[in-house]
């Protein structure tokens, strides 16, 4: 992807509130992450974590409050961000009576991204689905396919991973997969936001943001 | 005037400025309707046709142009808050919807009152009437969506999509029954209305429609208060006013 | 293949290739259609002159229900598994993506009906010229079903029940198509020209093609958030 922004990659966080119903989750967010760091979002069960990601992935709104990439707010530059941007949240979007190869084909279509078939088998292959390519994904486990999103997410070159609880699924080869990938993103100069309930120690200068 | 704007999108101005301005319109409805009334149902003579029956005519045809003002009324105040995600714009959509619904309903009800003696039949697929039908169907999905949804923003967002794809139809509705109309009944049905008005009548009937239009003004300006003060209710202000 | 077009086709073949993995439910909206329409007869009187007058508003009724019986699923799927997520999050414009979804709805839902209702024409005592214009009417009709009634789904999609509440938010949108193309099939019926009818109903259905992506889009992102 071509920076269609001269500002270099960076996501901002300005006064974000957010009100689900009656409850107020947080109000007063602050932060920024820039190239190279990983930004773990910590709280308790309730406390507005997912909610929080899927603002930062543009598919909510705050009630207050915006979120800046490369300067330009998300809402209003949607095309410039969603190009750059690849977000992993709860459901995985992987339609189960297809294929992890035809999954894949799928979502780089829609990212707007071309690779071909081998890259497509080698990326499974990384994830630990050698074998399980063209087998429909219903017939695959929980961990399985949240392996099949970890490949989406490396076949779609982005700067920026907005991840929400990439672990629950994943046994402790998962787990150390999902680091490992985790690490290797941000070491190639790109960023992460992930939410967690495991302490995972991916990296020891990891920015940590905290919500009541 | 932008400032206006700005300063009257804040909740807190507009609660004070608003319960300023209702014991005013009120008293002006009040004023507006004693005087329509007398008019209309006093001074104005019978009609040579229809008698008195055609006096229903005073709380029909205000009722039903106020049915179709507070839908595009609405629609505009949806495009304004989907557009600058103005709170208050859909605060008073919101309060809209339920006014809006009664008065179509009020002039579908009177409406086939009047119809009793004029067509011997409680209701006629007469065009205006039809299409007042459709349009009270219109308001009826469009409270059931918006109380359908949780979230109060979602459901103001959405709800506004849906009244400005509604106001996007109303005039092919509005064409289209007028057109199967024609078809099916041909000119036999007289128009509500249409033929020119004796200026006694003319005048009561201003004046009915400047009053519902004033008491759906200081009715939505309550309503809105109280829903303002129930979305504020985490803010300070609302919390000084109440003492909590 | 990449690029705008490259996903409109993808995701076109994708539904399409989901319709076919669940050959069982393709038959269940027109198997609707057809109990619908077969019900008149029933309930009101086989008497061929009856039901050639009553035909066109039977099985355009019928074609009006079944789309919106069809249509609730089109974005449920989609909702639950995550995938609408993601069509949210392509930096492809959001309209064209939903209009490739509406397009395969209707290859799977609305081209069948219009290859069945000659046969309900026949059911229903139709003459040819009236089941000739019924052919036409259901032609550049059911894709504007589509089109509307998928605004109306993707206001509800985020909703437990949305089923009810779409019938009540879609069916006034629908009354101008029912309206026309009942009324062409009736005229055709007569020997009456109906070149006036279909020229409505297209332009209905151009300005549903370039107005109700925008407003599903609208929708989708509305719900999700």
């Amino acid at each position: 992807m071509i920076n269609p922004s001269a500002a270099p990659p960076s996501l901002a966080v300005v006064d974000l509130e957010c009100i689900r119903g009656d409850n107020l989750l947080f109000a007063g967010l602050n932060f920024e992450i820039h190239v190279g760091q990983l930004v773990q979002i910590e709280g308790a069960n309730g406390s507005g974590k997912t909610s929080l990601l899927r603002i930062l992935a543009g598919l909510a709104r705050p009630s207050a409050g915006e979120v800046l990439w490369r300067g330009l707010d998300i809402q209003r530059h949607r095309g410039v961000y969603c190009a750059e941007m690849v977000y992993l949240g709860h459901a995985l979007g992987i339609k189960t009576e297809l294929s992890a190869i035809e999954n894949l084909k799928i979502s780089l279509a829609l990212a707007g991204v071309s690779a071909d078939l081998d890259q497509l088998y080698d990326v499974l292959d990384r994830t630990g689905l050698r074998g399980r390519e063209d087998l429909p994904t219903r017939k695959l486990s929980a961990g399985q396919k949240q392996r099949i999103a970890l490949a989406r997410m490396l076949v779609c070159p982005s700067a920026l991973w907005i991840v929400d609880e990439p672990f629950t699924a994943l046994d402790v080869d998962g787990v150390a997969l999902m680091c490992r990938l985790l690490e290797e993103h941000v070491a190639k100069g790109a960023m992460a936001v992930l939410t967690s309930h495991q302490a995972v120690e991916v990296r020891a200068d990891m920015v940590k943001v905290s919500l009541l | 005037m932008w400032l206006f704007f700005h300063k009257l999108a804040s909740p807190k101005y507009f609660y004070d400025i608003s319960g300023k301005f209702i014991p005013w319109l009120v008293a002006l409805f009040l004023l507006t309707l004693a005087a329509g009334l007398y008019l209309g149902l006093v001074v104005a003579p019978p009609d040579y046709q229809q008698g008195d029956s055609y006096r229903i005519m005073f709380v029909h045809v205000p009722a039903a142009w106020m049915s179709m003002f507070i839908y595009t009324f609405m629609a505009v105040l949806s495009g304004i808050n989907l557009i600058w995600n103005i709170k208050l714009a859909d605060v008073m959509v919101r309060s809209s919807a339920t006014l809006g619904a009664s008065f179509t309903f009020v002039a579908l009800v009177t409406g086939s009152l009047w119809g009793k003696p004029m067509w011997g039949t409680w209701w006629v697929w007469d065009a205006r009437l039809t299409s007042e039908l459709i349009l009270l169907f219109l308001y009826l999905g469009y409270i059931a969506l918006v109380s359908a949804v949780e979230d109060v923003r979602t459901a103001a967002r959405a709800g506004g999509v849906l009244v400005l794809v509604g106001v996007g139809n109303i005039p092919i509705i509005h064409y289209s029954v007028e057109w199967w109309n024609t078809l099916h009944q041909g000119a036999t049905v007289t128009k509500m209305g249409k033929p020119a008005i004796h200026i006694t009548m003319l005048i009561p009937l201003l004046l009915m429609a400047v009053s519902f239009q004033v008491y759906y003004f200081a009715v939505v300006l309550m309503r809105a208060r109280t829903e303002v003060l129930d979305r504020e209710r985490r803010s300070a202000w609302v919390k000084e006013m109440f003492g909590g | 293949m990449s690029g705008v077009s490259g996903a409109f086709w993808i995701l076109l073949k994708r539904d399409l290739m989901l319709a076919f993995r669940h050959r069982g439910e393709l038959a269940n909206p027109l198997l609707f259609f057809l109990m619908i329409v077969t019900l008149f007869p029933l309930g009101v009187s086989p008497e061929p002159a009856l039901l050639s007058r009553i035909a066109p508003g039977v099985i355009w009724i019928a074609a009006l229900l079944a789309a919106l019986f069809s249509l609730e699923s089109l974005f449920r799927s989609d909702f639950d598994d995550g995938a609408l997520e993601q069509m949210l999050l392509s930096p492809h414009p959001l309209p064209l993506l939903v209009l490739a979804k509406v397009l395969a709805h209707w290859l799977v839902s609305g081209l069948p009906m219009l290859l069945l209702a000659p046969l309900l024409g026949i059911f229903l005592a139709m003459s040819s010229s009236g089941i000739a214009a019924l052919e036409l009417t259901l032609a550049v009709g059911t894709p504007l079903l589509s089109l509307i009634g998928a605004i109306g789904v993707a206001l509800t999609v985020g909703l437990r029940r949305g089923g009810v509440l779409l019938t009540l938010l879609i069916m006034p949108l629908y009354i101008p198509v029912l309206i026309f193309a009942t009324n062409a099939v009736t005229a055709a019926a007569a020997g009456m020209p109906i070149a006036g009818q279909l020229y409505f109903l297209a332009s209905l259905l151009a300005l549903a093609l370039s107005l109700a992506p925008l407003a599903i889009a609208a929708a989708l992102r509305i719900s999700v958030s």
